[in-house]
């Protein structure tokens, strides 16, 4: 199934007989296996509108990612978050869509700035299960009318309903990029090391460690201002550091997004999210290869196929999702963290109210 | 503004209800004389009163989980309240109601620099969680101007922003976890110290969903070091259209300020005449401030300048000094204050694209004509969130009626300019039955689903957000 537009797709959700598996550019699949016929939202396309000096941008979700970077670019504007391409890391070709993102509310490094996809994402369209069309936030920054479904639709997987059109608060490229680079430090120390340079008023946009063991710094800004910075960062951190600048440093920072360490390599791959502070003390019971990235807030594992590592981490502050994983092994475990009985009530209850038939990603999220 | 009737089947048994409640929670939590429960008769929306049944103020997420079981079992409706400073009605009760104010739950949980957090329980005012932090260089982002008073957990129920907004965010971009009580006393823990909460986006919906879904009783927000410095640059304009593309053109050039404000005429006059902030006499007025080290807000002040000068401003004052930036912002945030002085009014929270800024801003002047009322402009520019105040006599008969007409009218501008009825002020029963003009009846059911689920029953501050004739069967059922 491809519908060519909002209303062919509502037509389709409201008269399927089946599950259906929602499709963007299938760039991100992961979550339990899931069966039904294949709805694609590539038919929805084109970038509806976009005021540079108002900084939003309003999309089809099946628009490729790529055109509304490329459009965004010319402008000299970016989506804040700075989302993953998940290709490599999962071994997919397709074309990464706008719908896709905002499903799996793909946030990279500069999360700890600017926050995620769900926080720059300022609207949505979207046809629910029933097959009704509903509108949600709008293309203005700040909308506090009604409930915010917008939050909601983020992340969501497409379980709630088939996102159809997405608006985004921007932000303008800064004139200058450049990173500071570590030795290869332990992970307590890097953990510090990150915790006490986002702590400090320079505006550190990017802390991440590398598989190696080297942190990574990133300032961005007026170039005077990333000059002023750098020093700034390096007097109050002590140490030593190299400098890396333009494409030097922008290639360093898709690489931790893309957690491109981890492409290619076999094994299962996880994804943890946790507070800075317990990171050392997970890392060391996990005992795996790791990539760090949002200052020890987020951990990519490497783990051999079909670990349990959620068994080794016990009860800890986050959660932990599977990423990369067989088949089976994401259908053996839960793809998600199992949540607490009064919160799995909620889910459930939502996906009752915006499903009641369940054929929408039925079972993807657990 | 209609509110739905009492029950009364349920002030029949209130003698019952408060002895129950009486019963398990400590005396100094329940207040049932009048007089005293007179006190939380209104929120800042003060033009609309009603006594509740009773008000509860309890010092324990356990004590608020009692409150909300025994009110589900008796099927009495509740209202939460923070601190009491909605501007849209948001803790108004109804006399079948009873309030639960959260003001006792006061305590910092947890402060954590490694992290970047600070745990809280929800009565907490805003300015004091940044007080806890500030002299370890952090602070609490979200700064409405109420927020010498207002409490977290009603920044939470209406996802307040502020004027900093622009760059930090509002509630929700700076929420992390929360302890919320369920309508049946159920305690959930969403989220956490951590930068994203586990499967659906709740904290998302429970942010701004304005006390109908759960009484939040503890929050986990992040917290930001302090910029090393900030300063403002006060541009004066002759013409509201010329200050509109200057704001565009300072954002397109990929500078960030911190906040862009903007005041008409009427406005600078009375903030003027109010707090003496040495505001120049001209036709709009931004207020633009950039942060970071002294030679970065030079920098920064300089492209702006430069910028501002393309559109032949009146007048352009960078601020040299601390002083002289407190003052300019005291002009601006007493802006409210010095309205009152002047006049009863009526403050609006519309949000336009900021490129329909001049056309509203034209709209407006005319109809403020048409309906034979002043009003005055203050809002935040970069984002487009206006605060239209709209003065009238409140002894004069029939001025509120027209008051309130003017403010619909434009509110239905807002959302024909692409915009929404509010941006940061909630849609309590000031707004609520303007919803038709943004949303569909299928979007309004889709937003009164998700309450289905968190609250079957339709008890928690049911006549809010929704037209009272889109919620009347489920608040009936």
């Amino acid at each position: 199934m491809r519908p060519a537009n909002e209303a062919e797709l509502s037509d389709l959700i409201r008269a399927a007989q089946g599950p259906l598996r929602v499709a963007g550019g299938r760039t991100r699949d992961i979550g339990k296996p899931v069966a039904g016929e294949v709805l694609e939202t590539a038919g929805l396309s084109g970038i509806s509108l976009y005021e540079p000096g108002a900084l939003t941008l309003v999309a089809q979700a099946g628009t490729p990612l790529a055109g509304v970077e490329a459009a965004l670019a010319a402008e000299g504007q970016r989506l804040p978050f700075e989302p993953m391409d998940a290709r490599a890391l999962l071994g997919r070709d397709g074309v990464p869509s706008v719908g896709g993102m905002v499903a799996a509310n793909a946030s990279g490094p500069r999360r700890v700035q600017t926050g995620a996809c769900r926080d720059s994402l300022i609207g949505v369209r979207f046809v629910d299960g029933s097959g009704s069309i509903i509108k949600n936030g709008g293309r203005v920054m700040k909308n506090v009318t009604g409930y915010d479904l917008v939050k909601l639709m983020a992340g969501s997987w497409g379980t709630l309903g088939v996102l159809s059109e997405c608006s985004f608060k921007l932000l303008p490229v800064p004139e200058a990029q450049a990173t500071l680079q570590s030795d290869v430090l332990e992970v307590p120390q890097a953990v510090d090391l990150m915790s006490r340079a986002l702590g400090t008023p320079f505006e550190v946009n990017g802390a991440a460690r590398d598989h190696a063991g080297h942190v990574a710094l990133r300032i961005e800004g007026f170039a005077e201002q990333v000059r002023y910075r750098l020093g700034a960062l390096q007097d109050a951190l002590g140490g030593d550091w190299s400098v890396l600048e333009g494409d030097a440093s922008r290639d360093l920072w898709t690489a931790i997004r893309d957690v491109t360490e981890f492409a290619e390599v076999p094994g299962d791959v996880w994804r943890i999210s946790t507070r800075p502070s317990s990171a050392p003390d997970l890392v060391a019971l996990m005992g795996c290869p790791v990539v760090m990235d949002w200052g020890g807030g987020l951990i990519w594992v490497l783990v051999p196929e079909g670990t349990d590592l959620r068994a080794r981490l016990g009860a800890f502050s986050g959660h932990a999702t599977l990423i990369r994983g067989s088949e089976a092994t994401r259908a053996a475990l839960p793809v998600f963290q199992p949540e607490a009985a009064p919160v799995a009530a909620l889910s459930a209850g939502l996906r009752a109210k915006f499903d009641p038939r369940g054929i929408l990603n039925t079972g993807l999220m657990g | 503004m209609e509110m739905p009737q009492p029950n009364p089947a349920i002030m029949a048994k209130r003698a019952r209800i408060l002895a129950r409640l009486g019963a398990e929670l400590p005396p100094a939590a329940l207040i049932t004389d009048e007089a005293e429960c007179r006190a939380y008769e209104c929120d800042a929306l003060t033009v609309y009163r009603c006594i509740p049944m009773a008000v509860t103020l309890p010092s324990s997420t356990e004590e608020v989980s009692t409150i909300l079981r025994i009110c589900h079992e008796e099927s009495v409706k509740v209202v939460p309240r923070g601190a009491g400073t909605s501007l849209a009605g948001g803790s108004l009760p109804t006399e079948d109601s009873i309030i639960l104010g959260v003001a006792r739950l006061r305590d910092v949980l947890e402060v954590n620099y490694a992290d970047r957090i600070i745990r809280v329980q929800t009565g907490m005012t805003n300015l004091s969680v940044t007080g806890e932090v500030e002299s370890d260089g952090f602070f609490y982002a979200p700064d409405p101007s109420s927020q010498l008073a207002c409490a977290i957990a009603g920044n939470i129920a209406m996802n307040s922003g502020g004027a900093h907004c622009l760059k930090y965010g509002v509630t929700t971009n700076n929420l992390l976890g929360v302890t919320m009580v369920q309508m049946d006393g159920t305690i959930v823990e969403i989220g956490g110290a951590y930068a994203d909460a586990a499967g659906y986006d709740l904290l998302g919906v429970i942010c701004g969903s304005e006390g109908q879904l759960g009484v939040v009783t503890e929050a986990t927000l992040r917290i930001l070091p302090k910029p090393e410095g900030a300063r403002p640059v006060l541009i004066a304009f002759d013409s509201n259209e010329v200050a509109g593309a200057c704001v565009s053109d300072i954002i397109k050039a990929g500078i960030l300020p911190v906040a862009i404000e903007f005041m008409d005429r009427p406005c600078i006059r009375a903030c003027e005449d109010f707090a003496k902030a040495g505001y120049p006499d001209c036709e709009a007025l931004l207020i633009i401030e950039v942060e970071g080290s002294e030679a970065e807000i030079t920098e920064q002040l300089g492209l702006i300048s430069q910028i501002a000068r393309r559109h032949n401003p009146v007048e352009l004052r960078e601020s040299q000094s601390e002083e002289e930036s407190k003052k300019i912002w005291l002009g601006r945030k007493s802006a409210f204050g010095a309205m009152g002085q002047i006049n009863d009014y009526m403050c609006l929270d519309g949000t336009i694209p900021v490129s329909s800024l001049p056309f509203v801003l034209r709209r407006i002047g005319e109809m403020s004509r048409e309906y034979g009322l002043d009003v005055a402009n203050v809002f935040h520019a970069g984002d487009g969130n206006m605060h239209p105040l709209i003065l009238f006599d409140a002894n004069k008969p029939g001025d509120l009626e027209k008051c309130e007409a003017f403010g619909a009218a434009i509110l239905t501008l807002c959302v024909e300019a692409g915009g929404c009825l509010t941006g940061e002020h909630g849609v309590g029963i000031e707004k609520r039955d303007l919803m038709s003009v943004q949303f569909t009846a299928s979007d309004l059911d889709a937003q009164m689903r998700v309450k289905d689920v968190f609250d079957p029953r339709w008890l928690l501050n049911p006549a809010k957000v929704f037209p009272l004739e889109a919620s009347a069967a489920r608040r009936a059922a």
